[in-house]
């Protein structure tokens, strides 16, 4: 029922961009963020589309597992296109009834959306091709400078993939207490609102119970290890930059320049 | 009266990464009053193939038939089957959510549409054939121990009448004295009512005791389905995948091939023991 939510979940796959450092990726996808929202023009909309393209192509993910993460913002998409298209002043276009289209409304509306899109893509290419364990150690490392003002970068980073962890295991819980209360009869579809928000007390309470119970042993299990903090605590598979990684820091340091100096010239 | 599945598929996550066949072409018949075992492997596909029992998951393909009809017919009306075919859970005392273990065990009752008191009669049966002591009844489900949590879910389950219960591994996690009290009150009620028992197991020795037919799941289709004996004759097959006949099967085999006469195919140790003192007999007179 529920498993099939796929924003922010990893697509096992072994390409170069499954490959590269966490850190590398984090900021990649910083600077396609930027970069998004500094182009202009034609030419800087083929550059990071391009960039988006070939970041796709050698993630090996399915395009088709990447558009399901859309789904999720089509809302947002259409009302930011649609205040887009109707509220912005310029020259008139066409006028419907009481509402006017600008050209330069319709020219910001399609721009707007297709940075959206590419806004989910390019960070979906992050979620999907990193697990989140790296995605978590990738952060903890390139923001440990800010122990040094006493910033608590370790234990920000330990609950953060102590939560994103418990995801699935929560989603897996809800759905087998649903099923276990449907079981019994439980309905959780039909009813007005009231009804509906009374049916999920069946289903609310053991999962809280639960959860709370996962925390105690998770937090005794930690303990029963020796875990006290960051201080001192050496990894596993501590992150090395590769020659693969210090290659994409070119390529993204080309690719930013590019994309400014296109904003700056055109 | 009787539960058909005739070719079942069952496919999790269906086209992605993630793709799992659970259960690829299970057909099987299940009969009124028959007491099943099920074993299998983790991941063989037991606990998918009990869901689809009452609905609770829809085969990919393939057609499931309670009573000669179609329960994925427009118009067959699944609540109902959930109250005729009752299932527990694995640790079905994460299920427990009311004030009082009376008023959870009221929850199943009270969703098939019976009144209060209807509903507090049946409660009353079901926890007494758990055999829950009274003075625990109007106390929080959460200040029970385990093995008393899960008499009280099985009661939850068991309020709604069922005619055929299923219980999925409800032995995991209890000590040998609270194992061997749920599984003897599960079958009185088999004896007593004449309820059909599907019950999914990790434990040889459980199943041997218990069940007339036992069901061997592998890589989700049927491997064996036969009587304990006929099954664990092929405890060598069972071993590759992962499975086991019972301990006394294991010596049984042993003492034959030490040349004593014994029944090769006892499964359980009251047929070993019988067995056994029956050559000691056959040794004597000679």
């Amino acid at each position: 029922m529920i498993r099939d939510i796929t924003i922010g979940q990893y697509y096992p796959a072994d390409s170069v961009v499954h490959r590269l450092d966490p850190r590398v990726k984090l900021m990649a996808v910083i600077l396609y963020v930027i970069s998004l929202f500094t182009f202009r023009g034609i030419w800087g909309f083929v550059l990071v589309t391009l960039a988006l393209a070939g970041m796709i192509k050698l993630s090996k993910v399915p395009f088709r597992f990447m558009v399901k993460g859309l789904k999720a913002i089509v809302i947002i998409l259409l009302i930011t296109a649609l205040f887009n298209l109707f509220l912005t002043p310029g020259e008139t276009w066409v006028t419907v009834w009481k509402l006017t289209i600008t050209k330069e409304g319709l020219k910001s509306a399609v721009f707007m959306a297709i940075r959206l899109i590419y806004l989910i893509l390019g960070t979906s290419t992050l979620t999907l091709t990193t697990t989140p364990n790296q995605l978590t150690d990738g952060m903890e490392k390139a923001l440990s400078p800010f122990n040094k003002i006493h910033v608590p970068v370790h234990e920000v980073a330990m609950m953060m993939s102590i939560a994103l962890r418990f995801i699935p295991i929560l989603i897996e819980e809800t759905d087998k207490i649903m099923k276990a209360q449907i079981a019994r009869g439980a309905d959780f579809e039909s009813g007005n609102l009231m009804k509906k928000a009374k049916a999920m007390v069946p289903l609310l309470v053991p999962l809280f119970i639960s959860a709370f119970r996962r925390a105690n042993d998770l937090a005794l299990a930690m303990e029963a290890r020796c875990y006290n903090g960051g201080a001192g605590r050496t990894k596993m598979k501590p992150l090395k930059y590769k020659k693969a990684d210090l290659a994409a820091y070119g390529i993204m340091l080309g690719y930013i320049v590019m994309v400014i100096l296109l904003r700056v010239l055109l | 009266m009787s539960i058909i599945l005739d070719k079942v598929n069952y496919v999790y996550s269906e086209k992605t990464a993630y793709e799992i066949h659970a259960l690829k072409d299970v057909s099987l018949k299940i009969e009124d009053g028959e007491f099943i075992g099920i074993i299998g492997h983790t991941g063989s596909g037991k606990s998918t193939l009990i869901q689809h029992l009452n609905g609770l998951v829809k085969a990919t393909s393939g057609g499931i038939y309670y009573n000669g009809q179609d329960i994925y017919d427009e118009d067959f009306n699944m609540k109902e089957l959930r109250g005729k075919v009752g299932l527990v859970f694995q640790y079905p005392e994460h299920q427990l959510f009311e004030t009082t273990i009376f008023a959870d065990v009221c929850f199943g009752p009270l969703n098939q549409g019976l009144s209060k008191k209807d509903a507090e009669l049946r409660a009353f049966t079901a926890l007494r054939s758990v055999g829950l002591p009274e003075e625990y009844w109007y106390q929080s489900p959460f200040e029970l121990s385990g093995g008393q949590k899960r008499r009280v879910a099985i009661a939850g389950v068991l309020a709604m009448k069922p005619e055929v219960l299923v219980l999925d591994e409800p032995t995991a996690g209890l000590d040998p004295q609270g194992r061997d009290e749920i599984l003897d009150q599960v079958a009185k009620m088999h004896e007593e009512l004449g309820m059909t028992i599907i019950l999914v197991s990790h434990s040889m020795e459980d199943v041997a005791k218990y069940v007339d037919r036992l069901i061997v799941m592998n890589h989700g289709s049927v491997m064996l389905d036969g009587t304990p004996r006929e099954v664990f004759h092929y405890y060598r097959e069972l071993e590759e995948v992962g499975l086991a006949a019972p301990q006394v099967t294991y010596l049984m085999h042993e003492l034959r091939k030490r040349g004593i006469p014994v029944d090769g195919e006892a499964t359980t140790l009251e047929e070993a023991k019988a067995s056994i003192l029956k050559c000691f007999q056959e040794r004597k007179n000679r």
